[in-house]
């Protein structure tokens, strides 16, 4: 017993100190892939980000042009004091040179301070609020995938235009959810909709059932989700057990991922409506990725978030090769310089706000007659340009824009 | 009024797992903070039952208690046991210890989106009564938790069996002396608490998201709930099941962000001034 | 009293090891594992002396954190004046909640200690000033004292250090003291201590309050490290860690938390990059230890020697 107590500590003071004598020289350009492994948020991007960085640097051919690009990862449990430890160490002892993801609009903005005082790279595909390209903008950060605005507009501004124009909120009670319920009430007062009520929930809630009585009550013909994860499909489930889509109220996902329509399954997802930037079955060159993707990550298809971190990854290699250099500020400036173009979201450009630009799918959900099978999810409403997807440059209030 | 009914109906989901929990501790004196895990791991023999033997619902009604009641027998008598011996603490921790461990490998392995499960068709559908529709498989859930909650109480304060039981906890030694085999009462006990959590998980499963983290934070409400009614009295943990569910419910329409902490606020209260609980024994 | 020499020697290793550290590891990992081993050094005082096991004690750790953030960043106090702040935060919420909750006792003690706690995590949540489930962000380091630049890393270390070692004497003073003779008295045998002459419950609430002073005094430190206060400090899984580290280390020992603390933040280092093994990790170090280690790597150590540790 008393040896067992010994080698425990022994063994134990070992393993604490053995991460941080793990130098890696430079000439390695190191990546590091921070999301949310394991809990709410770990389906949309976790493990299958870590795979699309990979299928990145092999496609981008690092090996031939013989460059040593390696990827490490983590798991930041949806905490911004874990997100940030793990930031510090990555880049105060491990030389990581960029990180990427990041989903959870808190950490996001921790990492965002983090990297810019430290001059290095931050690639952000999971996180969603709007104020990475505005209040908070900084020249380390690049927004890629998606925002709050971006969905807003998109779902809220369709909506209205078909006749959803009275509204009532369910609100995940956090910046993300306050953010997207923000942000979608005055797309759809300015369309010239309506709100009728709203209701915050703590985020995870379990039981939606009272929540939804209320929207039922309100008479609203749109019951909007300012939520994700977890949340979204819970109240999507709830609301199918409660007749809510028959007593003729419909749902509007605000944030809604295909892992999401997966998990619940066509039956209760169809006919919801929402705005991403990417889906796997648009053309050949996103079907075959989606193959290869697949293959690696336990046939879940690629989201919008898992194929961000796949452009955002090879165009931060092409610049760092046109810079023969990898200083986090630098290479962020040369990412804006170039135009972007790759196989999963086409040709696009960088904003001096940090806000990658392309276009916005309005897609709905298939009903189960309509699918040939799984992952065969959604049926395209409209496309939005990305002049029109995104929010006015000069409306963010980004100090790094010049008025 | 809907928002009453809404409130009895997650009610007797507190209901059905403080009962388990107050069982536990009433007879036992163990402390189990693995309930949450033990829901959780209902649920799940619930969608593997479905996913690998295609047993319905109503089979794992039957199936998911026993497994994890199997489950709850064997950590008893391999761990649990020796504890009796030390303070009420150990067995808290140690069951809290259990939990992590469970919902670490089951998050491991199936992360956290949750699984689906659907409810069973012959309780589809719903009743419109008017101020709310309200679907039948909710209404199931309360009667159901109702029956088995009096049942549960009936056999342990007016049967025979039950007063054993109670005997036992109060005194073993002397219990052990007529004859009554009291550690193989005290592992069934156990088992019979942790298989009333499963059933609940499986009660659960339709509606709730059957994930690995179903039962974490409804632990410690559950706590609540049963140190509110009174640590060792079953009808103290069922009526205050019950009744904290209303007034959760009630806080989730004038003050919903308060709907997690109301019942915490009740029990300090409810604690300050009446330390044993509300029916509690003093002990 | 005066001080057994092993444990001198204990404590000047401790030191020499501490002040060593940092430059052979990763000093913003030895301060968090310092930050960790104050707290649990001050919860350690609670259960292992008095003998009341607090599952609430993160709202200490997490209100401090919240206090002294807010001070340095919106008010724009130093950090010493920050720290100071948040410390007495903690100290309030400890006279507060000790005296409602001091009566209790056993598995009550803990519920209502755990009730308090979700309150005040639910008031975190909802308050504008902590940012909810962002927290309060980029909290400046500042100059300590007007004279030390905290942004170094070397600098900012040998603050903590000193604040820490501070916290622990205070720990250990109060234990080996009249007031700590009275305490052991009193967990051994209430009723026969009050028979004596002596108020347990003024004890008692004089030990939570110390126990929750320091635990502020941790997480008012450790929120100027990491320039950041969140929900997680706050959280009451974070009160089930720091019972975890005690245990593990060795309930009632003078350095167990210490050791407990280093080992449990070290483990979920190594760990991170495995997401959910670390709870796995946890619930089994848990279990073996009330199973089998009760008494801890210190408590064993202890026992080895035949000297109390």
């Amino acid at each position: 017993m008393k040896v067992l107590g010994i080698a425990t500590l022994v063994a134990a003071l070992a393993v604490a100190a053995v991460p941080v004598h793990a130098q890696v020289s430079d000439g390695v350009i190191k990546i590091g892939v921070l999301n949310d492994q394991s809990s709410l948020y770990a389906d949309l991007a976790g493990q299958g980000s870590v795979v699309a960085a990979r299928m990145a640097v092999e496609d981008f051919g690092a090996d031939k042009k013989g460059m040593k690009v390696e990827i490490v990862s983590a798991d930041h449990q949806n905490k911004p004091d874990v997100g940030s430890s793990i930031a510090r160490q990555w880049l105060d002892v491990d030389k990581v040179d960029v990180i990427v993801d990041v989903p959870n609009s808190g950490v996001a903005l921790a990492l965002n301070q983090i990297v810019r005082e430290k001059g290095k790279a931050l690639l952000i595909s999971g996180a969603a609020t709007a104020d990475l390209t505005g209040k908070a903008c900084s020249p380390n950060t690049i927004h890629w995938t998606y925002d709050t605005w971006a969905l807003a507009n998109g779902t809220g501004n369709a909506i209205v235009k078909t006749g959803g124009d009275t509204w009532f909120f369910l609100t995940a009670d956090y910046a993300f959810g306050h953010a997207l319920e923000r942000d979608t009430e005055a797309v759809v007062v300015k369309a010239g909709g309506k709100v009728l009520g709203k209701v915050r929930h703590p985020l995870n809630t379990q039981d939606f059932s009272s929540f939804l009585l209320q929207a039922q009550a309100s008479k609203a013909k749109i019951i909007g989700l300012a939520n994700a994860g977890g949340d979204t499909t819970n109240a999507i489930k709830q609301a199918a057990e409660f007749g809510i889509v028959k007593g003729g109220q419909n749902l509007a996902g605000l944030l809604v991922f295909i892992t999401d329509v997966h998990a619940l399954g066509l039956d209760k997802a169809q006919g919801l409506i929402m705005t991403e930037t990417f889906y796997w079955d648009m053309n050949d060159k996103t079907r075959a990725f989606a193959k290869k993707f697949a293959e690696r990550n336990r046939q879940i298809h690629p989201t919008m978030i898992h194929a961000g971190v796949y452009s955002a990854t090879l165009h931060y290699l092409k610049a760092v090769e046109a810079l023969k250099g990898d200083d986090g500020t630098k290479v962020i400036a040369k990412m804006k310089e170039m135009p972007t173009d790759d196989p999963l979201f086409g040709k696009g450009t960088i904003r001096a706000d940090g806000r990658k630009v392309h276009p916005a799918y309005l897609f709905e959900v298939k009903k189960p007659s309509e699918s040939k099978g799984p992952w065969d999810y959604y049926k395209l409403r409209s496309t939005i340009p990305g002049e029109q997807a995104f929010r006015p440059i000069d409306q963010g209030d980004c100090p790094l824009v010049k008025k | 009024m809907g928002q009453l009914l809404i409130g009895l109906i997650n009610g007797a989901f507190y209901a059905m797992l403080s009962l388990g929990l107050a069982v536990i501790f009433g007879l036992l004196n163990i402390i189990n903070f693995a309930h949450g895990a033990q829901y959780m791991l209902g649920a799940f023999v619930a969608y593997f039952a479905l996913q690998w033997a295609g047993l319905g619902y109503w089979g794992s009604l039957l199936l998911a208690p026993i497994a994890v009641g199997l489950f709850g027998i064997v950590l008893e008598r391999a761990m649990l046991k020796r504890l009796y011996h030390l303070d009420h603490l150990y067995g808290l921790l140690l069951t809290f210890g259990i939990a992590l461990i469970v919902q670490g490998v089951f998050r491991h392995e199936y992360g956290s989106s949750g699984l689906p499960y659907g409810i069973p068709s012959q309780l589809s559908g719903g009743y419109n009564l008017g101020f709310m529709f309200l679907p039948t498989y909710r209404a199931w859930v309360i009667v159901f938790s109702l029956a088995v909650c009096l049942a549960t109480w009936y056999v342990i304060e007016r049967t025979r069996l039950g007063s054993y039981l109670r005997a036992a906890t109060e005194n073993p030694a002397l219990v052990q002396a007529f004859g009554i085999n009291v550690p193989r009462m005290i592992t069934l006990t156990y088992g019979f608490g942790v298989a009333l959590a499963a059933l609940a998980g499986v009660l659960a499963a339709p509606i709730y998201q059957v994930n690995p983290l179903m039962g974490a934070d409804l632990i410690i409400v559950v706590f609540a709930v049963v140190v509110i009614g009174g640590l060792g009295s079953i009808m103290g943990s069922i009526v205050t099941g019950f009744a904290l569910g209303v007034v959760e419910g009630f806080t989730k329409f004038f003050y919903p962000e308060a709907s997690n902490t109301v019942i915490f606020v009740s029990m300090a209260v409810v604690l300050l001034f009446r330390p044993s609980g509300l029916f509690g024994r003093v002990t | 009293m005066s001080t057994p020499v092993h444990q001198l020697v204990a404590f000047g290793v401790m030191v020499a090891v501490l002040v060593l550290a940092p430059f052979f590891v990763y000093p913003v990992f030895l301060m968090k594992a310092l930050c960790f081993a104050l707290f649990a050094c001050a919860f350690n005082l609670l259960i292992g002396y008095v003998g009341l096991l607090s599952f609430g004690h993160a709202v200490f750790l997490g209100g401090a954190g919240y206090g002294s953030a807010h001070a340095a960043k919106v008010w724009g106090f130093s950090p010493e004046a920050a720290i100071l702040f948040g410390t007495l935060v903690a100290a309030a919420l400890g006279v507060v909640i000790g005296a409602l909750t001091i009566r209790s006792r056993g598995i009550y003690f803990a519920n209502i200690t755990l009730a308090f706690a979700q309150m005040v995590y639910f008031f975190a949540v909802q308050a504008k000033f902590t940012g909810g489930e962002d927290g309060i962000q980029s909290v400046p380091r500042g100059v300590f004292l007007g004279v030390l630049d905290l942004r170094r890393p070397l600098t900012m270390y040998f603050v903590v250090l000193a604040i820490f070692l501070l916290g622990f004497l205070i720990v250990y003073r109060a234990i080996h003291s009249p007031f700590g003779q009275v305490l052991k008295a009193i967990r051994e045998n209430e009723p026969r201590a009050t028979s004596l002459g002596y108020r347990a419950e003024h004890y008692k609430l004089i030990a939570f309050a110390l126990s929750a002073t320091l635990s502020g005094l941790a997480g008012a430190t450790k929120a100027i490290v990491f320039q950041l206060a969140s929900l997680t400090d706050v959280h009451w899984t974070m009160s089930g860690e720091v019972v975890l580290m005690t245990l593990l280390g060795g309930l009632g020992t003078v350095f167990g938390p210490v050791v407990g603390a280093f080992i449990m933040i070290g483990l979920e280092n190594y760990l991170a990059t495995l997401g959910a093994w670390v709870t796995i990790v946890q619930g089994v170090i848990f279990v073996v230890c009330v199973l089998i280690f009760r008494r801890g790597v210190v408590g064993e150590l202890g026992r080895l020697l035949r000297r109390p540790l």
